[in-house]
């Protein structure tokens, strides 16, 4: 008899002015009771509509029925069939414009909490004893992944499943990529990424830190040094900026670098050899994600006051839902409809306050949104000592120009035959930002998938002739 | 692994090691540089390849002891590994068409000036390197310098070693005295780059400066590094670190190289106090 409450199980959460202070997990998971209860208002649809908003078509009743059952592995096998990274997408996925939004459930009252689920099942696996991998036996053929985000982990993953002898060079020092330098702490622990990555080396994945693609070795020359395929997976790491006077005051962060300090430096543990500026009142520019997590982070470092500035209204917000209720309840301000005009600074050049302009919401533009236009004479005047553009990231050219025949769109994303995740040069593949611009963990996940499929095709062909 | 090969105090507060980093070691070029980390918890230090050694697989980073995350690294000794060692980063010093070039090196600029000033004299190019130092116990790289150079001027601004005054000056005595140079190189603290563009600007003598902002990723993904050349916003870590002196805004890059002044302190302590634990 399926569970007809029209709520979900209420998330287990840390209270808000707990912590608000603090970077532990926000959300502290299901018990096994809350997830048998929820898993038990599924209606196990025949036409499962819920598969067809999933970008990489996780069986979703099939694992849920198996959770109702309590069969935990079972659900977690079902979800590994087609998702490489579930502790990490049941956390961070906007499931409610993907699964959640079709389920049937929905249309009367809230949907299956799919995303919970997911979640409970995938940490349920992970406290188990480490079942030791085995690595597979070799078939002998290299191919070289560029950046540890989770395109380039999944991509990897699969084709060391398959016997491929794979290496990851990743930039940085660590791998993950926005896992790691962006998405923060209390939102996914470090410890899951960790554990993803620790897997892949247990498959005999050879991860190569500090090694930038295009500056220490290039594409042409991992060809020359005989890996047989390519796997681009570089993301769309580089900041945009407002392009408004002021921007280079001191007291002006990019949410990269924000970000970075904080997450992948660990900026905010006391002992931290990276600084971050002590800050009293914060804007934020921007309403996606980034903006979300550069708020909440200030907010823990001890910022008075925390203003998300963003020009058009609420319900344009690109944020994920829970991550805007999670930033309220923080205590974090939304100043609407307002835009940013210049950062004003003081004589040492350090911020002191954020010129805006109000918005007022006119017909849609392209993008389909009502277009924000200026409301003429209304400025005012933040009080902050401290920006934060968060404002969008486009891919970084370096490997584009680095890389002989490699074709990109003029914004600099790869051009890849979607099927395959081919670029227009024999024997690279490329997915996840680095070809759409900035977007989901689920989306990057899967091209990786399609990749490794793509490589493992190509491979096969080659050999036959 | 990145062990160190070889370590050499250059003067009380300069350090110079050799550092095994093959793949660093077999693309570098002068004008680029590195960044390491010199523990798990470590800082990203941006430091300049002050030379490499492509057989050996070796690059040799020279650095002032400034900091924190210095201190740690000049606690390293021979047979010893940095962490991390990632590079060569930035853009490598434009040569092309010079057949004149004025380096100019200001302290602990001076250890990325030299393989600026060994490109141009390997390339045939006529370099005249005018070094300066506060006194004379700050020296470093003397003889190499002069190996590599047609014309080597030493400066102290106390007198103590070759002639007193700035490095400003001797530049200026030199342009005055009718040298015609294609190119002037100046490397060092930004006071003393600022005052080097403006005077080659009046002498319409194009210049290049090596901007060394705070850093973190150094691939441009950060924006940290920031600045403004032209009237435009330029990242020094992928786009630079050079830039034409005479566009550079100098006021704003001081201003942020001392953005963290106030917030560091806290680190440099704790590691002084380290410092004199290991000493007792
Ligand atoms: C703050 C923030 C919050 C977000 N929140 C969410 C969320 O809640 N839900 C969601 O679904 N998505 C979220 N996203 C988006 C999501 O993280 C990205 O879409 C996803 O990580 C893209 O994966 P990727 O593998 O394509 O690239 P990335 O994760 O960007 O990884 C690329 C990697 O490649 C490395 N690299 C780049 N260039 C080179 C080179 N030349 N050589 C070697 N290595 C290189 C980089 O260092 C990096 O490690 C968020 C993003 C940010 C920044
Ligand atoms: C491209 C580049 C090349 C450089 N080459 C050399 C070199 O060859 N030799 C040398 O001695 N120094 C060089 N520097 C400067 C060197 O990176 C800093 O001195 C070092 O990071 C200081 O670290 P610290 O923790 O010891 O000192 P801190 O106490 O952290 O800082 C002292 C001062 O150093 C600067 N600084 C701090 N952190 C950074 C950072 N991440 N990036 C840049 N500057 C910082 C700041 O101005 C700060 O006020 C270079 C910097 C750049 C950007
Ligand atoms: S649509 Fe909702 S109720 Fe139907 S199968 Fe999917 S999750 Fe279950
Ligand atoms: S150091 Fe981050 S963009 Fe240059």
């Amino acid at each position: 008899m399926p569970n007809m409450s029209m709520k979900k199980n209420e998330m287990p959460v840390q209270a808000p002015e707990l912590r608000n202070k603090n970077f532990q997990e926000v959300a502290l998971g299901y018990t096994t009771e809350q997830a048998i209860d929820e898993a038990q208002r599924c209606l196990n649809c025949k036409t499962k509509p819920c598969v067809s908003g999933c970008p990489v078509q996780i069986q979703i009743p099939a694992f849920i029925q198996q959770t109702v059952d309590g069969n935990f592995e079972a659900a977690f096998q079902i979800i590994a069939q087609t998702s490489s990274l579930p502790a990490v997408c049941g956390r961070v996925c906007p499931q409610e414009s993907q699964c959640e939004k079709y389920c049937v459930r929905g249309i009367k009252g809230e949907s299956v909490g799919i995303g919970r689920l997911e979640r409970f099942v995938a940490d349920w696996h992970n406290a188990q004893l480490d079942a030791k991998v085995e690595k597979p036996a070799s078939n002998g053929h290299k191919v070289a992944i560029v950046g540890s985000g989770p395109a380039g982990l999944t991509c990897a993953g699969d084709l060391a499943k398959k016997g491929y002898e794979v290496t990851i060079f990743e930039a940085l020092h660590l791998a993950g990529g926005v896992l790691v330098y962006g998405i923060p702490e209390f939102r996914l622990p470090k410890a899951i990424v960790q554990k993803e990555v620790n897997a892949l080396k247990q498959l005999g994945v050879t991860i190569n830190t500090n090694t930038v693609v295009g500056k220490s070795i290039s594409v042409d020359e991992l060809m020359e040094a005989g890996y047989e395929a390519i796997f681009i997976g570089s993301g769309a790491g580089l900041p945009r900026f407002m392009g408004v006077p002021g921007e280079n005051l001191n007291g002006v962060y990019s949410a990269n670098e924000f970000l970075t300090r904080i997450n992948l430096m660990k900026s905010y543990q006391k002992d931290s050899n990276t600084p971050i500026m002590s800050i009293r009142k914060v804007a934020v520019v921007g309403g996606g994600n980034v903006a979300m997590d550069a708020a909440r982070c200030a907010k823990r470092l001890g910022a008075e006051e925390v203003s998300i500035v963003y020009r058009r209204s609420e319900n344009e917000l690109p944020a994920r839902k829970e991550e805007v209720e999670h930033a309220k309840e923080e205590g974090i301000l939304f100043k609407l409809l307002s835009a940013p005009l210049e950062v004003l600074g003081d004589e040492k050049r350090f911020v002191k306050g954020l010129k805006c302009v109000a918005m007022e919401l006119g017909d849609p533009d392209a993008s389909g949104r009502r277009k924000p236009v200026e409301k003429v004479g209304s400025e005012f005047i933040l009080d902050v000592d401290c920006v934060i553009a968060a404002i969008g990231t486009s891919p970084n050219p370096l490997i584009k120009s680095t890389t002989s025949g490699l074709e990109t769109q003029k914004w600099g994303g790869i051009i890849v035959n979607e099927e395959t995740g081919q670029t227009s040069k024999e024997g690279v593949f490329a997915g996840g930002d680095a070809v759409t611009g900035a977007a989901t963990v689920i989306l990057a996940m899967g091209a990786g998938k399609t990749a490794a499929n793509g490589i493992d095709k190509y491979l096969m062909a080659k050999k036959q002739v | 692994m990145y062990t160190i090969q070889k370590k050499v105090e250059l003067n009380p507060t300069v350090t110079l090691m050799e550092v095994q980093a093959p793949l660093v070691a077999k693309k570098a070029e002068p004008g680029q540089f590195i960044i390491l980390r010199v523990d798990e918890d470590g800082e990203r230090v941006p430091l300049t390849i002050a030379d490499y050694d492509r057989e050996k697989g070796t690059v040799t980073i020279i650095f002032q002891i400034v900091g924190a995350s210095t201190t740690k690294l000049n606690h390293l000794k021979e047979g010893e590994a940095i962490h991390d060692f990632v590079g060569p980063l930035g853009v490598p010093t434009h040569t092309e068409g010079i057949k004149k070039v004025a380096i100019v090196g200001g302290g602990v600029g001076c250890a990325i000036a030299y393989p600026v000033a060994k490109k141009f004299h390997e390339l045939g190019a006529v370099v005249h390197s005018i070094v300066g130092f506060r006194t004379k116990e700050l020296v470093i790289l003397e003889d190499e310098f002069q190996k590599v150079s047609d014309k080597y001027l030493l400066m102290t601004d106390d007198g103590s070693y070759g002639e007193k005054g700035l490095v400003t000056n001797a530049l200026k005595a030199l342009l005055d005295a009718g040298e015609k140079y294609d190119e002037v190189v100046a490397i060092g603290p930004m006071i003393m780059m600022k005052f080097v563009s403006q005077l080659t600007k009046e002498y319409n003598v194009k210049t290049m400066v090596s901007m060394n902002p705070v850093m973190i990723d150094g691939t441009g993904m950060c924006g940290g590094c920031r600045l403004t050349v032209g009237g435009k916003t330029k990242f020094a870590c992928v786009d630079g670190p050079e830039f034409d002196g005479h566009q550079v805004d100098f006021d704003e890059a001081m201003a942020r190289a001392g953005f963290y002044r106030g917030f560091e302190r806290h680190a440099h302590d704790e590691a002084c106090n380290l410092f004199k634990k290991e000493v007792n």
